[in-house]
């Protein structure tokens, strides 16, 4: 799956409280999260985001609380991948979780300016930066994230495990 | 090869007889938590799984403490959404406002978390029980979801930084000063992925309370859980909250550890974080004496017993300084009781501080303490990130209850052992340590200001 997109650039550390403040944590609706996506960083972002653009991050991406609202905030303002240089544990978890892309790549983060445009190919993990000429490849995921982000999330993961247990079971009875 | 102790107990629970770091494992649950906040969302995906019931009624627990008592119609929704959920699964362990507590002080109150245990949680301070020694560590909504229905969950085992601890704190330094000067240490990512296990002869000298408080904040260093062995102390504090059997669990002699960091306990001074990081430490000799508008003390980090009490001890027969707001929310209905009890309460009431009902309200800007644009904070919570407490313009740093109540009644950040000191304070000193007096460069820097 190919996306392209402009560049949001941030820093380093960028906690789930910018990302989502917790005053808006009294909804679990995606669209009202989106709206109010980055404001505590960057004012302009909910206006100026296009569907398929990228966010760049330092390292640390997502650090702090593990409200799973953060990842659902950036994926329903139509962000189609989060590239950092490395993300806190719970936000990785919740993205792959959610089926949010998100890649980890130093090299990427380190020559992306804000409004580049990049081209992203998640299952191949290249990153590519029309704006500059350059390419990028990132860490690939181990094989068993690969199979909860191929079925979709750890929803539809766990709902098939489930029935297949549950399907493997009857016929021992 | 051997394991840590965070690796035994994720091998106990996957039926492995070893593990090792990286290794991607799925393990059973021993307890799935939520709040307020997370739950709604898990309570819409578990819908999704299509199952009828939980994994087990009595291993998911079902905490409203972030907006309660409700803040808002919102906030009212969410918590009926997760009432109803509770009441429709028969879910034992959901606490109603009138039995509830901050979640991370009232799992371990109530003998839901004992040693060797494996318990994960849709909040972050979920790591909060290594201090009884077990592994617990904070997950999303969708985890908690899926692990409700399965009572399982996939980790990635971690490799493990060693902290030693060694000699015993003295004068007002407490185990809040330990943490936030190892996360001033390593960094905010200084453990990413990475237990925090503490070893040493220092351990013994940390009461309970003080080993909650510090595991609390392991993930302020980006660990995946921070751990304590389990000890004497440990085992009292276990068969006092539960009579449920537990299998605690020892590192093994050649564990490995990718790291190694020791700590001279009695070479520790009250350490501040200023704004807006909690690895942004300085101690508080070396910190410029800021006007303060406000003092939190409270939350899931510093919200318990002995919190309360050394913050009363300093405020006790004194007023907060004129123009300050000083809020104290005690962590769980049991500890409000306790400090009610113990005179604590009147103590702090009469000293001009507002004492709150158990919640987590002003700890993430939720409500009851709110900053406005360009207010100053001193909090004994566990995070000051940009408008964690109020307005983007206001600032939270974080301390201890001894700096915090020291700084209610300057009003500017203030070292307890100054204000305890001065004329007219008598000289009073934590009562269960012997006078310590600060190192002499210390004090000169603290008389300037
Ligand atoms: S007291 Fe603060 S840190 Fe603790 S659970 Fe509540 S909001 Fe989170």
């Amino acid at each position: 799956m190919k996306t392209r997109g402009k560049t949001f650039k941030y820093g380093d550390n960028i906690d789930t409280d910018v990302i989502i403040p917790a005053r808006h944590l009294n909804s679990i609706d995606p669209a009202e999260l989106a709206s109010h996506c980055m404001e505590d960083i960057d004012k302009d972002f909910v206006s100026k985001v296009r569907k398929g653009d990228v966010i760049v991050g330092g390292s640390n991406f997502g650090c702090g609380s593990s409200r799973e609202h953060a990842p659902i905030a950036i994926k329903a303002s139509g962000v189609a991948c989060v590239v950092a240089s490395s993300f806190a544990r719970i936000f990785y978890r919740n993205a792959i979780n959610i089926g949010l892309p998100i890649l980890e790549c130093p090299e990427a983060v380190a020559a992306a300016s804000s409004g580049d445009e990049l081209e992203i190919d998640l299952s191949a993990g290249t990153i590519r930066n029309v704006t500059k000429g350059a390419d990028f490849k990132a860490q690939p995921y181990p094989e068993f994230m690969r199979s909860i982000m191929d079925a979709g999330g750890l929803i539809e993961y766990t709902r098939s495990r489930l029935a297949s247990k549950g399907a493997a079971a009857k016929t021992a009875r | 090869m051997g394991m840590t102790m965070s690796q035994k107990i994720l091998a106990a629970h996957a039926g492995l007889a070893s593990v090792e770091a990286g290794q991607l494992i799925e393990a059973r649950l021993d307890l799935v938590l939520g709040n307020d906040i997370t739950a709604p969302v898990a309570i819409r995906e578990f819908g999704r799984i299509g199952v009828e019931a939980v994994f087990d009624r009595k291993k998911i627990a079902l905490v409203p403490d972030h907006f309660t008592p409700n803040k808002d119609i919102k906030s009212a929704e969410q918590c009926k959404m997760m009432r109803d959920f509770a009441h429709r699964m028969d879910i034992e362990n959901y606490f109603e406002i009138g039995e509830m507590g901050i979640e991370h002080a009232l799992i371990p109150e109530r003998g839901l978390v004992l040693p060797g245990e494996l318990v994960i949680g849709a909040d972050s301070h979920t790591c909060t029980y290594g201090a009884a020694g077990a592994f617990s560590t904070g997950v999303g909504s969708t985890d908690m979801a899926a692990a409700m229905a399965s009572g399982t969950a996939w980790f990635k085992v971690p490799a493990a930084i060693r902290v030693t601890l060694e000699g015993e704190m003295r004068g007002w330094t407490s185990g809040k000063d330990l943490i936030l000067h190892l996360i001033g240490l390593i960094g905010v990512d200084g453990a990413l992925y990475r237990s925090l296990e503490f070893a040493g002869p220092g351990v013994a000298t940390l009461s309970m309370d003080e080993r909650f408080t510090i595991a609390n904040m392991a993930i302020e260093a980006g660990a995946k859980n921070g751990i304590f062995p389990v000890d004497e102390k440990t085992r009292a504090w276990a068969a006092s909250v539960s009579s449920r059997p537990y299998t605690a669990v020892e590192p093994d002699a050649d564990a490995v550890y990718e790291r190694e960091l020791r700590i001279d306990l009695s070479a520790l001074t009250p350490t501040v974080a200023f704004p807006h990081l909690p690895s942004n430490t300085k101690s508080i000799g070396a910190a410029e004496k800021l006007r303060v508008d406000q003092v939190v003390i409270g939350s899931c980090t510093n919200g318990r017993i002995e919190d309360l009490r050394v913050a009363a001890s300093i405020l006790r027969g004194r007023r907060v300084a004129k123009g300050m707001r000083c809020i104290v929310f005690p962590a769980t209905q049991e500890i409000y009781l306790a400090a009610l009890r113990e005179g604590l309460v009147e103590d702090l009431v009469k000293a001009g501080a507002v004492v709150s009902t158990p919640t987590c309200g002003p700890c993430l800007g939720g409500h009851m303490g709110i900053l406005a644009k360009g207010e100053r904070a001193i909090a004994t919570t566990n995070r000051n990130f940009v408008g964690r407490m109020g307005h983007t313009e206001s600032e939270v740093y974080l301390a201890s209850p001894a700096v915090a109540a020291a700084s209610a009644l300057a009003g500017r950040l203030a070292d307890p052992e100054e204000i305890m000191k001065a004329p007219g304070h008598g000289a009073f000193t934590k009562a269960s340590t012997a006078a310590g007096t600060a190192a002499g460069t210390a004090t000169a820097e603290r008389e300037k200001a």
